[in-house]
C-alpha cells in the first residue's frame, strides 16, 4: 500500500487535484481511500457526489467509544473509500488534535489493515503545515509520499517551500519523502520552466503539469470529478496522466528547501524573462 | 537583629559556590553563577531572578496556575472557583495547603471543594467554552454562590477558549460577578506570574465594589498572609489588642465581600512583598492608601512591625497600647525564647523558600541565635533579594511582558489619601520609609551564600559542605534532606503544625525547632539502602558500584557529624 499526502498552499486546488488523481487511479483498478484532513470536510465531495458524510470526529462525539468502521467510510466512484477527518468550527477547539485523533481512530479500527486490500491511501491536509496536528500525516510513517500542489504565483511557492522544510523534519527521521511537485497551473509567465527549475532546486521533479480548464469547474458544479463527468475530455486525460505519473514514480527525495533570496531570484528570473 | 556587617564562619563560600558549578556544562554553570552570589549587605550585588529554570535540574517551583489558584485567589474561602481543564490539574486545587478558615456561621466555604470541567479530547478538539458554561450554570444552580472564578490551564491557552467572554455571558445571565483569569501553567517562569494574574483580576473584578467602610479607629489589610497553620489570627489577634482593626487578610481567612471593601481602610501592610506587592501599589495610585512593610515572622520583627504601625497612625494611645502589647506578649515569650536560645545559640540553618518566607523566617532563627548559612527563594525577583530601589532597572523580558500591567489612574470619587503630602514628608524625615522593602540581602552577613532556584544538585552540596543543622524549605526537597539526616522544616504548609506568626506563633516555632534539632531522628536511621545495596539504583553515568561507593562516602560522614558535638 503506498501512503500518500497531498500538501500545498490553501485554496490552491488540493481537493480538487486529489480526487481527480484518485479518480484516474481507480480507473486503472486501483484501491483506493481518501482521507480529508480539513475541518470543513470537503476533501471527498466529487468521488461522492456531495458533502453527505459524517465526519470521523463527529460520529466519535456522538457514538461515543462505540464506532464501526462503516460508519465513518463511504464509498465513492469506482469503488474509492472515502473518509472525512472533520474538525471543530472555525475559532474553536483546536484541528490540529481533531486530525491526530482521527487518524488514531481510523488506524484502531482496522482502515489500513491488509485485509482491506488498498493500493493507495490519500491524506488531503489543509494549508499550509500550520501545527503538529497538520504534520501528523507525515509523522510515524502515516504518509511516506508527499506531493506539493503548487503554481507559479509567489506565494504558492513559498509554501511549497516551507512545506518542504516539515518534510525535510520528519525525513530526517522517518521514511517520508517527497515525491514532486503539481503544478496547478493559473497560467503564470514561464510558469511550467519556473515550476520545473523551482523542482529541480529543491531537488525533486515537477510530476505533471495540469493546465487550467474550465472542465474542471463545471465538473466540480456538477459534485464529479472530471473523469466522472466527461470521460472523454481533454483534461480527463491530463489527471489520467498525472495518475500514471504518480503510479510509476519512482524519484522520492529529501528535499533542499531554499533560503528565501534564492527563491526570489528564481521568480525574478522567470517573472522578468521576457 | 545580627549586625549585618559581621562576616560568616563557614567554610568559604566562593569555594563552596564553585564546588556547586564545577559539574554543570558551561553554559548552565555560566547561568547559575548569576544566581549564586556572595552577599554584601551594604550594596547588594545584582542576583540573577526571575529567570527560566534549567532543563535537567531539579527545581522547586510550581507554575502560574499554581501561584494564581492555589496562592492568591484560592483561599478566598466564597468564591466559587472551576478549573478549566483536564482533571489532574483540577484534582490539584484541591487546597491542600493548610490556608485554614473559620468562617462566621452561616456563610459558605468552598474551600473544601474542588470544581473541574473534566476537559477532555472533546473539548480539546472542539472548544471547551460549552462545557465551561454548563459548568458554571450547573455549579451556580446547586451552590448560589455570590461570586465564581475561572481558572485557565494549559490547554485552553493552547486551543484559545475565550474564557473571558463566557465570563462576562455568565455575568449577564446569572447576575453575579463571574470572573476569568488566564492563568495557564505555561505562562511565566514560576508561580510568580500566576500571582500577578490574580492581583490584576482581583483588583480588576472585586477590590473597590462595596464603599462601606468596616468601623474601626485605626483599620487596615493585611496583604499577602495566607493564614497556613493559623498565621492570620495570630496576627489578627495581635492587632485586634492594640486596636487595630484588619478589614481584609488576602488572602487568609478572607470573605469575597471582605474583599470588596478593602480599598476602604487608611493602611495597607505588605507581608509577602512578591506576591501582593501589585496590588498595594495599585491601590494606593488609585484610592490613595500608602503601604508599608511588614513582617510578624519572628519577635523582634514583630514588635518592630507593631512600632512602624503605631508611627504611622500616629496615634499616642495607639503606641501606647502597642508598648503595653509587646511588652506582655514578651512576658509569656521569653523565658521560651530564652530556654530554647541556650540550647541551640550558634547552629547553623538555611532557607530556601518561596518568595518572602526565606527572609521572614530568618527572623525566628536570629531570635534563637542561629545563624543563617546560606538563603535563597523559589520565585522571586531581584527587588526582593536586592529591595525595591532596583526596580527600575530590571530588564523586563518577553516573558513578564506575557503578564498584563494594569494601568491603574487615581479614581476621581474614590481616591483619598490617608496622609497629606505633608504628613508623609513629615514622617519620612523621621526615618520612616513608605514602600520600603529593602530585600532579603541587606539582613543577611556578608559572604553568606543567596541562592535563587536552588537546583538539588546544589543543594546536595550545601548539605554536605555547610552542614546545617536545619532547613527551611519546600515539600519537593523535604525529603531529600532528610535522606541526608537533616531536618527540614516544611515552609509551604508546615506539614501539620504551626501557627508561627506574631509572638504566639514565635513560641510554636521555637519549641518546633527545638524538638527537631534535638531527637535527631534523621541521623538515626538507616536508610534501606545501606541495608540492602541492591536497591541502590545506579545513574545512567557510573556504575552500580561507584554509586554504592558514593552512598557509602556521605552516609560515613553524616554519621560522624551526628556523632560529634550539636
Amino acid at each position: 500500500m503506498r501512503k500518500i499526502a497531498i500538501y500545498g498552499k490553501g485554496g490552491i486546488g488540493k481537493s480538487t487535484t486529489t480526487q481527480n488523481t484518485v479518480a484516474g487511479l481507480a480507473e486503472m483498478g486501483h484501491k483506493v481511500m481518501v482521507v480529508g484532513c480539513d475541518p470543513k470536510a470537503d476533501s471527498t465531495r466529487l468521488l461522492l457526489g456531495g458533502l453527505s458524510q459524517r465526519s470521523v470526529l463527529d460520529t466519535l462525539r456522538e457514538e461515543g467509544e462505540d464506532v464501526e468502521l462503516t460508519d465513518i467510510r463511504n464509498g465513492g466512484f469506482c469503488n474509492t473509500l472515502c473518509v472525512e477527518s472533520g474538525g471543530p468550527e472555525p475559532g474553536v477547539g483546536c484541528a490540529g488534535r481533531g486530525i491526530i485523533t482521527s487518524i488514531n481512530m481510523l488506524e484502531q479500527l482496522g482502515a489500513y489493515d491488509a485485509s482491506e486490500n488498498l493500493n493507495y491511501v490519500f491524506y488531503d491536509v489543509l494549508g499550509d503545515v500550520v501545527c503538529g496536528g497538520f504534520a501528523m500525516p507525515i509523522r510515524d510513517g502515516k504518509a511516506e509520499e508527499i506531493y506539493i500542489v503548487c503554481s507559479g504565483e509567489m506565494m504558492a511557492m513559498y509554501a511549497a517551500n516551507n512545506i518542504c522544510k516539515g518534510i525535510l523534519k520528519f525525513a530526517t527521521n522517518g521514511k517520508v519523502r517527497l515525491g514532486g511537485l503539481i503544478c496547478n497551473s493559473r497560467k503564470v509567465d514561464n510558469e511550467k520552466q519556473m515550476i520545473e527549475q523551482f523542482a529541480k532546486l529543491l531537488g525533486t521533479q515537477m510530476i505533471h503539469f495540469v493546465p487550467r480548464d474550465n472542465d474542471v469547474q463545471r465538473a466540480e458544479i456538477n459534485r464529479k470529478t472530471v473523469i466522472e463527468w466527461n470521460p472523454k475530455c481533454g483534461q480527463a486525460d491530463e489527471y489520467r496522466a498525472l495518475a500514471r505519473a504518480i503510479d510509476q514514480n519512482t524519484n522520492f527525495v529529501i528535499p533542499r528547501p531554499l533560503p528565501i533570496p534564492e527563491l526570489e531570484k528564481l521568480l525574478m528570473e522567470f517573472g522578468l524573462y521576457n | 537583629m545580627s549586625e549585618p556587617t559581621e562576616t560568616l564562619t563557614v567554610p568559604d563560600p566562593a569555594a563552596v559556590k564553585a564546588e556547586m558549578l564545577k559539574i554543570y556544562p558551561a553554559k548552565t554553570a555560566k547561568k547559575r553563577a548569576k544566581q549564586i552570589i556572595l552577599n554584601d549587605p551594604e550594596t547588594p550585588p545584582e542576583i540573577g531572578a526571575n529567570s527560566r529554570t534549567i532543563p535537567g535540574i531539579i527545581t522547586q517551583r510550581g507554575c502560574t496556575y499554581a501561584g494564581c489558584r492555589g496562592v492568591v485567589l484560592g483561599p478566598i474561602y466564597d468564591i466559587l472557583q472551576i478549573t478549566h481543564g483536564p482533571v489532574g490539574c483540577g484534582f490539584y486545587a484541591w487546597l491542600s495547603r493548610r490556608n485554614l478558615v473559620r468562617p462566621p456561621e452561616g456563610s459558605t466555604n468552598y474551600l473544601q471543594y474542588c470544581m473541574n470541567t473534566d476537559m477532555q479530547e472533546d473539548q480539546i478538539v472542539f472548544g471547551g467554552e460549552k462545557k465551561l458554561m454548563q459548568a458554571i450554570r450547573e455549579a451556580y444552580a446547586i451552590f448560589k454562590p455570590k461570586a465564581i472564578a475561572i481558572l485557565a490551564t494549559c490547554p485552553v491557552g493552547l486551543i484559545g477558549d475565550d474564557i473571558h467572554t463566557v465570563a462576562k455571558q455568565m455575568k449577564e445571565e446569572l447576575g453575579i460577578n463571574v470572573m476569568a483569569f488566564s492563568c495557564e501553567g505555561y505562562k511565566g517562569v514560576s508561580q510568580s506570574a500566576g500571582h500577578h494574574i490574580a492581583n490584576n483580576g482581583v483588583f480588576k473584578n472585586i477590590i473597590g465594589l462595596d464603599d462601606k467602610p468596616d468601623a474601626g479607629e485605626f483599620t487596615m489589610n493585611i496583604l499577602g498572609e495566607y493564614n497556613i497553620g493559623g498565621d492570620a489570627w495570630e496576627i489578627d489577634t495581635l492587632l485586634r489588642k492594640c486596636g487595630i482593626h484588619v478589614t481584609s487578610t488576602l488572602s487568609g481567612d478572607v470573605s469575597y465581600d471582605q474583599v470588596a471593601k478593602s480599598h476602604t481602610v487608611m493602611l495597607n501592610g505588605v507581608m509577602c512583598h512578591r506576591s501582593i506587592n501589585y496590588i498595594a501599589e495599585m491601590m494606593e495610585k488609585k484610592f490613595g492608601i500608602p503601604w508599608i512593610k511588614v513582617n510578624f515572622i519572628g519577635a523582634e520583627a514583630t514588635a518592630k512591625t507593631l512600632r512602624k504601625i503605631a508611627k504611622f497612625f500616629d496615634s499616642k494611645k495607639l503606641t501606647d497600647r502597642v508598648e503595653e502589647v509587646i511588652a506582655q506578649e514578651m512576658i509569656a515569650l521569653r523565658p521560651v525564647r530564652e530556654e530554647i536560645k541556650a540550647k541551640h545559640t550558634g547552629k547553623k540553618a538555611a532557607l530556601f523558600v518561596g518568595g518572602s518566607r526565606a527572609h521572614h523566617y530568618q527572623d525566628l532563627f536570629r531570635d534563637l541565635g542561629m545563624e543563617i548559612v546560606s538563603a535563597g527563594y523559589e520565585f522571586a525577583h531581584r527587588d526582593d533579594y536586592e529591595g525595591r530601589k532596583v526596580l527600575p532597572t530590571i530588564k523586563v523580558d518577553a516573558d513578564s511582558r506575557n503578564i498584563e500591567e494594569l494601568h491603574v489612574e487615581a479614581d476621581p470619587g474614590r481616591f483619598k489619601p490617608t496622609k497629606t503630602p505633608e504628613q508623609i514628608a513629615a514622617l519620612e524625615a523621621g526615618g520612616f520609609s513608605f514602600k520600603d522593602y529593602e530585600g532579603m540581602m541587606v539582613e543577611m552577613k556578608k559572604q553568606t551564600l543567596v541562592i535563587d532556584d536552588i537546583t538539588h544538585h546544589e543543594m546536595e552540596k550545601l548539605i554536605e559542605i555547610y552542614k546545617p543543622d536545619i532547613i527551611g524549605s519546600g515539600i519537593k526537597d523535604k525529603f531529600v534532606i532528610e535522606k541526608m539526616g537533616v531536618p527540614c522544616k516544611q515552609l509551604h504548609s508546615y506539614d501539620y503544625s504551626g501557627p508561627y506568626a506574631a509572638f504566639g506563633g514565635a513560641i510554636n516555632f521555637y519549641r518546633e525547632v527545638d524538638r527537631m534539632l534535638t531527637t535527631k531522628v534523621w541521623k538515626f536511621i538507616t536508610p534501606p539502602w545501606e541495608k540492602d545495596p541492591q536497591s541502590v539504583t545506579p545513574l545512567a553515568h557510573t556504575t552500580k558500584t561507584e554509586a554504592k561507593n558514593e552512598t557509602k562516602a556521605w552516609r560515613k560522614s553524616a554519621a560522624a557529624d551526628a556523632d560529634g558535638p550539636m
